[in-house]
């Protein structure tokens, strides 16, 4: 099978409703291994819950998800999505070293202490090992949690709002990040309310136009 | 993923709560200080005399152990549901239903255990004649793992609250009363001469059941509130 022949995930008329209120679709997506999707929409165009529907955090009203050839399921799906939401997922009062280390092991990657240096020093964070989140800025959480992503074994990463807080370095680290992933055969799904945003390489856009309110 | 894997993913996750306990340890203590100060109110209250204390000292003990679980249920999740931790707890391959295990571990080790080992002091406090002591300390040790693992279930169906700080123990606090008799009863029990054994034997019981069970509830109720 290439990766051509078979997208890394795959959308059918999916969407989500909450109380009878439409917050997406129906909507029709595909990613294949080695392109990035940006879905460009407003403020509640529905972008973050599209994303947690496609992490599995919530269930579709609507339509099914297909990852890697087969629908979405807890085990298959755990393993390759990646998500980086708006909150971090690491605990502020424990060091960048330690919230890495947890993250790897929470998602049985490899955590060697060479590795998790290797993954701060690639977001800019070198030196801050010892630090704990809780004193580092808005923008250095977001590498700290850049680098947990980083370590991910998963291929299709899901990145809601990858660049807010970010100064400009922060945010061709971004694009740089993605282009790698993407490079490697992996994919991303990034949500994003501004054109600024433009990781190179291979990117489609899906403009979500929020529900019909 | 096979077993062993996700014994490695609980062991991390049991190591990084122990550091997080560690880090918030002024917090952490807070419950366990506070039940032992209210037992410690008791002798002051009622006077010293051993004869008034004796016949409640268990029922005491067993109260600040209930307590110090009682106030650190609300941290059980809350920090997680905040700062997007549960998430990647859904997200990772590892059940949720054994992270939570390892989270009412934790909860267990920092406000339960702490308490039933100043057990004995606190009993002697209180003037419990030294022959229950022996019961009270099984009872305890046999009771406390059932309140965590009740506890986190409706810890789990409440994290969806801003805030939930004195409704938790509202609803928590009822279903610890099966426990809280049985638990305190035995002591009670043996302090007549009378057969406590059965009393333990339920608790034991009790405990495997919700260890069982507790778990998968408080798994699927973070699932329902999350979502």
């Amino acid at each position: 099978m290439t990766a051509t022949a078979q997208p890394l995930l795959l959308a059918q008329g999916l969407s989500y409703h909450r109380n009878q209120d439409r917050i997406f679709g129906p909507l029709d997506l595909q990613v294949p291994a080695g392109e990035a999707l940006l879905v460009l929409g407003g403020n509640g165009a529905g972008k973050t819950t599209l994303l947690r529907v496609l992490a599995g955090l919530l269930e579709a009203t609507a339509g099914e998800a297909i990852l890697l050839g087969r629908p979405v399921d807890t085990d298959h799906r755990a393993r390759e999505v990646a998500y980086l939401g708006h909150r971090h997922g690491h605990k502020a009062e424990l060091t960048a070293l330690q919230n890495l280390r947890h993250a790897a092991a929470l998602h049985a990657a490899d955590g060697g202490t060479a590795r998790l240096e290797a993954a701060l020093a690639a977001v800019g964070l070198a030196g801050y090992e010892d630090t704990t989140a809780a004193r580092m800025s808005a923008g250095q959480n977001k590498r700290l949690a850049l680098a947990r992503l980083s370590l991910h074994p998963g291929r299709l990463w899901l990145m809601d709002e990858p660049y807010a807080n970010l100064d400009l370095e922060g945010i061709a680290l971004v694009d740089r990040m993605i282009a790698a992933h993407t490079g490697r055969g992996g994919a991303a799904l990034i949500t994003t309310h501004g054109a600024y945003a433009a990781p190179p390489g291979r990117v489609r856009t899906l403009a979500l136009d929020g529900g019909a309110r | 993923m096979s077993a062993p894997s996700y014994l490695r993913i609980a062991a991390a996750q049991l190591r990084r709560d122990l550091a997080l306990v560690w880090a918030r340890r002024g917090d952490a203590l807070q419950p366990v200080l506070f039940a032992v100060m209210v037992a410690s109110l008791f002798p002051l209250a009622l006077g010293a005399e051993p004869g008034k204390l004796a016949p409640l000292a268990a029922g005491i003990v067993w109260v600040c152990v209930l307590l110090a679980g009682v106030l650190g249920l609300d941290a059980l999740y809350r920090s997680d549901a905040e700062d997007g931790g549960l998430e990647q707890m859904l997200l990772s391959p590892a059940p949720l239903a054994l992270l939570v295990a390892v989270r009412v571990l934790v909860h267990w080790l920092t406000t339960a255990l702490p308490v039933i080992l100043i057990a004995p002091l606190l009993a002697e406090m209180l003037a419990l004649d030294r022959a229950l002591l022996p019961v009270l300390m099984i009872s305890l040790l046999l009771g406390s793992p059932l309140l965590s693992l009740v506890g986190a279930v409706i810890a789990a169906l409440t994290v969806g609250l801003r805030r939930s700080g004195m409704l938790l123990p509202l609803l928590v606090m009822p279903l610890y009363v099966p426990v809280l008799v049985f638990g305190a009863g035995s002591v009670a029990a043996a302090a007549q001469g009378l057969d406590h054994g059965g009393a333990l034997l339920l608790l034991a019981g009790g405990g495997i059941l919700a260890l069982v069970f507790a778990p998968l509830a408080a798994a699927a109720a973070l699932r329902i509130v999350h979502s």
